[in-house]
């Protein structure tokens, strides 16, 4: 039997998981979406043509009666993917409709990194009293399955330390002012122009985008319970083109890391000087991310951090994970 | 060091363990066959990272051991660490930037390099700074996040791994 989904959210991710469900035979099947303002139900499974036509022809997806509170709570589905904006001061509306879907017995995938960072632990304690799964791969590093791979496939190992090019907008602008001699404003234009900024980069040039994504590591691979003001952060948005040319005379260049180091409590993101051949020197809006294990020794993940399909990537990958453990009777 | 040693089973093995006793770090360890004198003596050279104040004690303890220290050739600051430090840094008082890691002791400013686009724009500054020891170093690099906060500077530290 298809597995039921029901899609909360119809931006770039939600529309490439419309897109790769409607296109490949995944034994899944859309019986609820809700964007902003809309939703639809249909409980033998949304026409996915029709409905990204009607998204892009009227701006909205369904019935205005319908809200995405309303699918969370009512429709019929197996597992919730909630994948509406990002709200990194309390986690709403999104943590709501993830508890609501939970406490339903449904499962629960999400590429949102607000509900993961501020109510990691509540959320997963609800899940176990449910006996579902709560998924997060997407919140992370994109299309890299780090968070898969640090908590399940390194189980036994002790993860030392974590260093990370987690924000592919600020790896964007550091690779072009080091490679071209911009200076941080044209860069970040220059971002702009190739939509890998947002019209307001705050959340990305101050370092927030990439500490969120510290914050729901720490919490979720070392069970730690650790805040957004836990991390000490510095952006790249007071960064000269002097201090990359500087950097350039020992043969390095600057990048934008995130460190953790559980032992010593040390969740850090800050620009650093980077030896210009080091594993982490990823060019453009790529991420990166080191591990340092006892048992595995070092192991570096390269890949996007972006983008629809790369993010819709995660979030099927999720998706299957759980179906297939169900099927084995978990 | 330069040493000096009879060439017999276990000398190399006596005169290597004082330093890791004193809590010396042996770096490597080189045997010069070609200026070896002979006639039974044996003549190695070994590159070892110690506190100063304990270099004394350890030259008299491989004395006792029949070890002839030949030559020392002493490096003592040979942590090398390079941070790049963005603000009003002139304005600010660089001498004292400078001094406050000059003071410790244990690290010291060695090299700057400075650009200066325009009056009234922020500085960029490459400061080398040389420590005795790793532990050293992280100290200097916590003044040195002190000052910056306090100058309201950008430091950038380099990546360590």
């Amino acid at each position: 039997m298809a597995v039921r989904l029901a899609l909360l959210g119809m931006g770039a991710v939600g529309r490439g998981i419309i897109q790769t469900v409607a296109e490949k035979d995944l034994g899944l099947v859309i019986t609820a979406v809700a964007d902003s303002r809309s939703g639809c139900i249909d409980p033998d499974g949304i026409d996915l043509k029709n409905l990204l036509d009607r998204k892009e022809k009227t701006g909205i997806c369904g019935d205005v009666n319908i809200s995405a509170e309303t699918i969370a709570r009512t429709a019929p589905y197996d597992i919730l993917v909630e994948m509406t904006p990002t709200d990194a001061k309390n986690g709403e509306p999104a943590t709501s409709y993830i508890r609501d879907a939970l406490i339903r017995g449904c499962h629960v995938v999400t590429s949102n990194k607000g509900p993961v960072a501020l109510h990691y632990h509540e959320l997963s304690s609800l899940a176990k009293e449910n006996n579902v799964h709560f998924r997060f791969e997407a919140t992370v590093a994109g299309a890299i399955p780090i968070l898969q791979t640090l908590m399940y496939n390194l189980g036994g190992n002790d993860i030392l330390s974590l260093y990370g090019v987690l924000n592919g907008t600020c790896n964007y602008i550091l690779t072009r002012m080091a490679e071209e001699g911009l200076t941080y404003k044209q860069a970040l234009d220059e971002a702009r122009t190739l939509g890998y900024a947002e019209a307001d980069p705050t959340y990305d040039v101050k370092g927030i985008d990439a500490a969120i994504k510290l914050v729901i590591l720490a919490n979720t691979v070392w069970k730690k319970n650790i805040c957004l003001d836990d991390v000490d952060v510095t952006g790249i948005d007071l960064l000269t083109e002097e201090a990359l040319r500087l950097a350039e005379q020992q043969d390095a260049t600057i990048r934008l890391i995130g460190e953790i180091i559980p032992g010593q409590n040390i969740y850090r993101l800050c620009p650093r000087i980077v030896p210009k051949d080091h594993p982490l020197v990823v060019q453009g809006s790529l991420n990166a991310i080191i591990v340092r294990t006892d048992l595995a020794g070092d192991l570096l993940f390269v890949g996007k951090g972006a983008g629809s399909k790369e993010t819709a990537s995660a979030v099927i990958g999720d998706i299957l994970s759980i179906r297939d453990m169900d099927a084995g009777g978990n | 060091m330069k040493l000096e040693l009879r060439d017999s089973p276990g000398q190399l093995v006596a005169a290597l363990l004082p330093i890791s006793d004193m809590g010396g770090n042996i770096k490597t360890v080189i045997h010069e066959h070609e200026h070896t004198p002979g006639q039974g003596v044996l003549s190695v050279e070994v590159v070892i990272e110690i506190p100063p104040e304990l270099l004394d004690g350890l030259i008299a303890r491989l004395r006792e051991r029949g070890i002839n220290v030949l030559r020392l050739g002493e490096e003592r600051m040979s942590y090398r660490q390079s941070v790049i430090l963005i603000g009003h840094l002139v304005h600010t008082d660089l001498g004292d930037t400078i001094d406050r890691i000059d003071q410790t002791g244990f690290a010291e400013v060695t090299y700057m390099s400075l650009a200066m686009p325009a009056i009234n724009e922020r500085t960029s500054a490459q400061f080398v700074i040389k420590s005795l020891t790793r532990e050293h170093m992280q100290q200097a690099l916590l003044i040195l996040r002190q000052v910056a906060k306090q100058k309201e500077f950008l430091l950038i530290e380099p990546l360590e791994f």
